[in-house]
């Protein structure tokens, strides 16, 4: 269960590039709920995760995940409980280390790290395993730099190792933005597999609105760092892509309203 | 021959500092200047601590000790005040000055008539091959006492590579590698990278200042100016193993680096003996390392030309 409670962030306060980047955004999640994050460019969906995941520490509110106040966690700390896709294929894999090092390291996510070595048989054998289900033929190249992989395999194997030791929470930001369609269509296969498998929390920031109506028990839309609209339950399975669509040009009719009547009252009062 | 021998011998010593500069510039793609300071601050650390007559081997290794609180200095100032890794170094570097005065008690500290590591590697050769004896090596007489003092030298490295690659293949180790590489991901892994960088720059200068303390007593003395031109000395060191060594795999690069710094090592021995003016020695390898830095560069802007012709 994820609590969030009255979250706020600004970025460069004070400064005329001040932005609220998340205002007064509260939101829950229940165990094992795989929620579609949805909203304009710059609606504050990236800053969300980046909160939970504790990239930075947020202005106001808190956060709670499974009981624990995690507020004022730094993230390595957090990466305990939480487990993380990147948009950037780059972000999620270190490039010059092997694709057996990489998965070795993520078997170790957030347990400590002794002077044991960290790729011994029993690991190597389980690690041949897991990239067997991949179908990628992969499993035959672990000793190869990750940074030799196409963007697709290297988010396959992301998210592998973000779900390797079952987290408490995933975090999937736009994960399949910078593939080409097929491959896309792959990896979002493979997140469904690995969320369902694992009954995992699960929060999915996607500009596709047909992978949010497809996947998933709940969509939240954001709009200018807050949460506009949230559907769930029966109400979410009759959403359709149309019904999205429309709710996006509703809102960005409400902000030229907005604008309108700001000119209106400057015009009238400056 | 004699002076084919110290050369080499000079050369896997400072192959102690090329993996020093490895590890931080590397591995962590830290450009740590703190290297000239504790290159001398290793040296004394020894030479004092021989002078006072405490044992060559803990002298030694309380100067790798020193080195690394040194290094943990920097990569503390750098984490903790997000002050860059340039300034952090050059502050540590600059404090080091007075520190080694300190220590040494006068910018010079002779260690002639002391008992050194390298006293003690003589003694042995005494032993097994009698007061100075000659061996013969395809044709030239050298002495005994320098092949056992290379021998030595030659173990040490070995020793410290191979425990350098063992490292590095831990768990911990290939957490620190993932931190040089993509501080986002291991973070997201659960690592806490300041610590990382902090232990990783202090291993690094701890090479670097037994590398220093061992020079000190191979030639006999310690200067407080003996660090200055030490990390491009390095660096140097390092882009020469890499040129050798196409491979990118870690035992590779490892043994790259120490390659690499004997062999550079001979290069400006073999410089000086055709007559180079030793005034010009540190202006010659700023220059070589400039030109190793931009040659890649260049190569690849005139390949892409060619393509588009
Ligand atoms: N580190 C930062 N420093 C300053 N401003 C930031 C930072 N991160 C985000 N912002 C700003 O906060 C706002 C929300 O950004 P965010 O990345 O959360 O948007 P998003 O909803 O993920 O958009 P997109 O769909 O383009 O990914 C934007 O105006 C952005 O410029
Ligand atoms: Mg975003």
């Amino acid at each position: 269960m994820l609590e969030l409670s009255n979250l706020y962030k600004t970025f460069n306060a004070g400064t005329i590039n001040e932005v609220n980047a998340l205002q007064d955004v509260s939101l829950s999640i229940e165990d094992g709920s795989f929620v579609c994050v949805l909203g304009t460019n710059g609606s504050g969906k990236s800053t969300l995760l980046n909160a939970v995941a504790g990239t930075f520490i947020t202005d106001n509110g808190t956060i709670i995940l499974n009981g624990v106040n995690i507020t004022r966690q730094p993230e390595y700390k957090r990466a305990r409980l939480i487990g993380r896709v990147f948009q950037n294929p780059f972000s999620g894999t270190a490039a010059a280390m092997s694709i057996g090092e990489n998965l070795a390291l993520a078997a170790k996510r957030g347990r400590k790290r002794g002077l044991g070595q960290v790729l011994t048989a029993t690991i190597l054998n389980e690690l041949k395993e897991k990239v067997k289900t991949l179908n990628m033929g992969l499993e035959d190249r672990l000793e190869s730099p990750i940074g030799k992989l196409s963007g697709g395999q290297r988010q396959a194997l992301t998210l592998l190792m973000s779900s390797w030791l079952r987290p408490d929470l995933l975090l999937l930001d736009e994960h399949t933005a910078a593939l080409d369609p097929k491959t896309a269509g792959k990896v979002i296969e493979l997140t469904e597999k690995i969320v369902t498998e694992g009954k995992l929390t699960t929060l999915m920031v996607t500009h596709s609105m047909q992978q949010a109506v497809n996947l998933g028990d709940r969509i939240i839309m954001m709009h200018q760092g807050r949460i506009r609209y949230d559907f769930r339950g029966e109400e979410k399975k009759r959403m359709k892509v149309a019904d999205l669509l429309s709710l996006f040009d509703e809102l960005r009719r409400k902000d030229q309203i907005d604008n309108r009547v700001a000119e209106l009252l400057e015009l009238e009062y400056v | 021959m004699t002076l084919l021998i110290g050369s080499i011998t000079i050369g896997l010593i400072l192959a102690l500092l090329a993996l020093g500069i490895f590890i931080s510039f590397r591995i962590f793609d830290f450009p740590d200047i703190t290297a000239e300071g504790s290159f001398t601050f290793g040296a004394s650390i020894a030479a004092s601590l021989i002078v006072a007559g405490i044992n060559p081997v803990a002298a030694t290794a309380l100067a790798f000790v020193g080195g690394m609180l040194a290094g943990a200095a920097t990569g503390f100032i750098h984490t903790r005040f997000k002050i860059n890794p340039l300034l952090s170094g050059i502050l540590v570097m600059t404090a080091l000055y007075s520190v080694n005065l300190h220590v040494m008690g006068k910018s010079n500290v002779p260690l002639l008539s002391q008992n050194t590591l390298f006293t003690w590697f003589e003694d042995f050769s005494n032993n097994i091959s009698g007061k100075d004896a000659v061996v013969n090596l395809i044709g030239w007489s050298v002495p005994a006492r320098d092949l056992w003092t290379l021998c030595f030298c030659l173990l040490i490295i070995i020793a410290c590579s191979l425990l350098l690659f063992w490292f590095f293949r831990t768990n911990i180790g290939t957490a620190m590698r993932a931190t040089g590489d993509n501080d986002q991901m291991i973070r997201a892994l659960g690592v806490n990278t300041k610590v990382m960088i902090i232990a990783g720059v202090a291993l690094s200068n701890g090479f670097i200042a037994l590398s220093g303390s061992m020079l000190a007593q191979f030639q006999g003395f310690a200067d407080v100016q003996m660090g200055i031109g030490m990390m491009v000395w390095g660096l140097a060191s390092v882009i020469i193993g890499e040129a050798l060594i196409s491979e990118n795999s870690l035992g590779m690069v490892i043994a790259g680096a120490v390659i690499g710094a004997v062999l550079f090592r001979l290069l400006v021995a073999i410089a000086l003996r055709w007559g180079m003016n030793p005034n010009d020695l540190k202006l010659i390898t700023a220059g070589f390392v400039f030109i190793a830095l931009v040659l890649p560069g260049i190569m690849k802007k005139t390949k892409k030309i060619k393509l588009i012709q």
